[in-house]
């Protein structure tokens, strides 16, 4: 698209867990079918995208994070990139907050965000796919979508359309409790303690009684997925993300 | 007279000694680096009259919120009241604003019933610390001088309330007897059930009115001056924290100015930084730290509502969000007794970091943000912890294995996972 001097209308930041990890490639790719299906010109760096620094960030590492944020920056703004969805909260938090300062300033958005617009502006409904109409879901706010960026209310629009039952966890929004991933969690092992954080949370998914885990972030997929196989509940309870779900819900 | 003479002296003893010791705390605080919130004043005062004022935040916990909102009232309205005891006691009047008539009857009644309320909610307060044991005011920092802390502070407030209602009782026996000096005024809807209790001799219910009116006053100029060492110091301190908090979303972390310029100089050896003096990385010890991080530390009231939503604490992990603040301000009075006693330059060989804060506690934290949401005067134990991974990592590379080998794949693999960059794009071959 580059090369025929064309410019999309968005840049679809896959990020490294949409990139490698096996089960996010799934939503990496519904997304992308979502937005095929709504004939939105976009776009993906490929091999060009690096990390976003988050994790180094996080793990206190200001060094590495910068040198990935202004390498990306670079060629963000070679290819005049002024609008961007991702595919997890970490990166849409850090593009959107952190690379402001340091030269790269951009219109970003979650895949939540995106799938709420396009449903409001009418181009994306649920239909012609699986129906969840009466189906019991509950969503599991990830850290940096809501309480980090106060996002709560466009991923539960996406699961209204679908007409299921949104079943709420005790600790939700703003009181939701981590999966365990965030701030470098993800790639170490945890402190000595009484209980690992993903099974804390699972079982107050699961208490909800739901047939759908639904989740907005690659990271919160691994922890919730990992949980629910640990309690054996993976015949009855799946874990999606929204993106996912409403991919199913279009039959894309 | 003499009384009058005794009072101003105690007045003014009583601020000079708060004025001392408080400029003792903002010495402490001002050990910390400079930053610049003169940003949107008015978003600011917004939010520290939302948050601090209003108690915004309190809300969320509706017990918690109704009492402490009562004791809150009762603490600003009552201290209507000082200004009429100042008066009195620096000029020999007796209820001096007496002659507001109806108004005044309002007023009095009025604290009586706040009085009354903040009495009750201080005694549940302290059955809920002492006879529940809620589970919140527990854990390892809430031993010894925290927990002591708090049950002198409720104590307190319930002397000076009980103080204060036995004055007004006696006040009204006398006024009845038609005492000299004790002029009818007043309403007092809730200490006139105390009469019964009360002697019916005027000059004992004078001894007794003048023994709560003074045991009042001093209590308030004891208190004023046992804030700067207690955790109650926030009723003051919960306003500028408030309104030099952070008003970026809580998912953006500072990107440190110092990094941006040896990044860019790196990448550009031709960059000339404007500012050429890098310092520390990240914090060791508290004067590594930002003032606002110090303040935070000396408005924390030690409520643990952080600690109850942590996920690491929740899942029996030594972090404490709470914790981190109470050994921030331990730390910032033990650095401030340093300078006081062998003067600016003294190094006691001891830091914030593993002296206090261990290893352990800081790698536990998943960044979610949970403590500082839940912080109602806008507390960011976050940002501290962030602070000294910064230390370990850049200055000491002094991190677990795992996150060293996350460090390298994204140093070398741009991801941070062992995956080659040349396979970014094979997703697109899957379905």
């Amino acid at each position: 698209m580059m090369a025929a001097g064309e410019e999309p209308e968005i840049l679809f930041w896959v990020g490294c867990a949409g990139s490698y990890d096996e089960r996010a490639q799934k939503i990496t790719r519904d997304i992308c079918k979502i937005l095929h299906h709504v004939g939105m010109k976009y776009a993906v760096l490929g091999t060009e995208e690096s990390c976003t620094g988050d994790p180094a960030k996080r793990a206190g590492n200001e060094f590495l994070f910068q040198m990935q944020a202004m390498a990306n920056i670079e060629v963000l703004n070679a290819y005049n990139i002024k609008k961007i969805v991702t595919g997890c909260p970490h990166c849409f938090n850090t593009i959107k907050n952190e690379y402001p300062g340091l030269g790269g300033t951009y219109e970003v958005i979650h895949h939540t965000q995106l799938i709420q617009d396009l449903i409001n502006e009418g181009k994306l409904k649920a239909e012609g796919g699986e129906s969840f109409k009466g189906k019991k879901i509950t969503y599991h706010d990830p850290c940096y979508l809501g309480r980090a960026n106060g996002v709560y209310e466009a991923p539960r629009k996406v699961l209204e359309v679908l007409d299921a039952d949104l079943v709420e966890m005790k600790r939700c929004k703003a009181n939701g409790l981590c999966c365990g991933a965030g701030g470098a969690q993800m790639f170490k092992e945890p402190e000595k303690g009484k209980k690992d954080v993903n099974i804390e949370r699972i079982e107050e998914a699961l208490a909800t009684e739901p047939q759908f885990i639904a989740a907005g972030c690659p990271f919160c997929m691994t922890m919730l997925n990992d949980g629910v196989k640990l309690k054996d509940k993976e015949q009855e309870v799946k874990v999606l993300d929204i993106a996912e779900i409403t991919a199913r819900a279009n039959g894309l | 007279m003499v009384s009058q003479i005794i009072f101003v002296i105690l007045a003014l003893a009583g601020t000079a000694l708060f004025a001392y010791n408080a400029r003792k705390v903002i010495r402490n605080i001002k050990l910390g680096r400079a930053t610049d919130r003169s940003d949107k004043p008015q978003e600011r005062l917004m939010t520290m009259l939302k948050v601090a004022f209003g108690q915004t935040k309190m809300a969320v916990r509706p017990i918690p919120f109704f009492l402490h909102l009562i004791v809150y009232l009762g603490f600003v309205i009552i201290n209507l009241e000082v200004l009429e005891i100042a008066i009195d006691g620096a000029f020999g009047t007796h209820r001096v604003f007496a002659g507001l008539g109806g108004f005044y009857s309002f007023l009095i009644g009025s604290f009586e019933i706040l009085a009354a309320g903040v009495w009750l909610a201080c005694v549940i307060f302290l059955i809920r610390r002492n006879i529940l044991k809620l589970k919140r005011f527990s854990g390892v920092e809430m031993k010894n001088w925290p927990k002591s802390d708090a049950n002198y502070i409720l104590i307190t407030e319930i002397l000076l309330m009980t103080a204060f209602l036995t004055m007004n009782a006696a006040d009204a026996k006398l006024q009845a007897l038609g005492a000299a000096h004790y002029t009818a005024a007043g309403a007092f809807p809730i200490s006139s059930w105390l009469h019964g209790l009360l002697p019916n001799t005027v000059d004992s219910l004078i001894f007794i009115e003048r023994f709560c009116w003074w045991f009042h006053i001093v209590g308030i100029f004891a208190f004023l001056n046992y804030l700067p060492y207690s955790k109650h110091f926030h009723i003051m301190l919960a306003f500028p924290n408030t309104y030099f908090s952070k008003l970026t979303p809580k998912g953006q972390f500072t990107n440190m100015d110092s990094v941006t310029n040896e990044v860019k100089a790196m990448l550009d050896p031709s960059f000339v930084p404007a500012d050429a003096a890098p310092g520390k990385f990240g914090a060791k010890d508290i004067q590594d730290l930002s003032r606002i991080n110090l303040l935070n530390a000396y408005t924390c009231t030690e409520c643990g509502r952080c600690t109850s939503v942590c996920p690491a604490n929740i899942t029996g992990k030594l972090l404490s969000p709470r914790k981190i603040m109470m050994d921030t301000r331990d730390r910032m009075e033990e650095v401030g007794k340093n300078i006081d006693k062998h003067g600016t330059d003294h190094q006691d060989g001891k830091s914030l970091l593993d002296d206090y804060i261990t290893r352990e506690e800081i790698w536990a934290c998943t960044s979610c943000n949970a403590c500082v949401e839940a912080c109602p005067v806008n507390i960011d134990p976050l940002e501290i912890i962030m602070e000294l991974r910064r230390y370990a990592v850049m200055e000491e590379s002094v991190a677990p294995a795992s996150i060293n080998a996350m460090l390298g794949n994204v140093e070398n693999n741009g991801a941070p996972w062992k995956y080659s960059p040349a396979d970014r794009f094979n997703w697109s071959e899957g379905n």
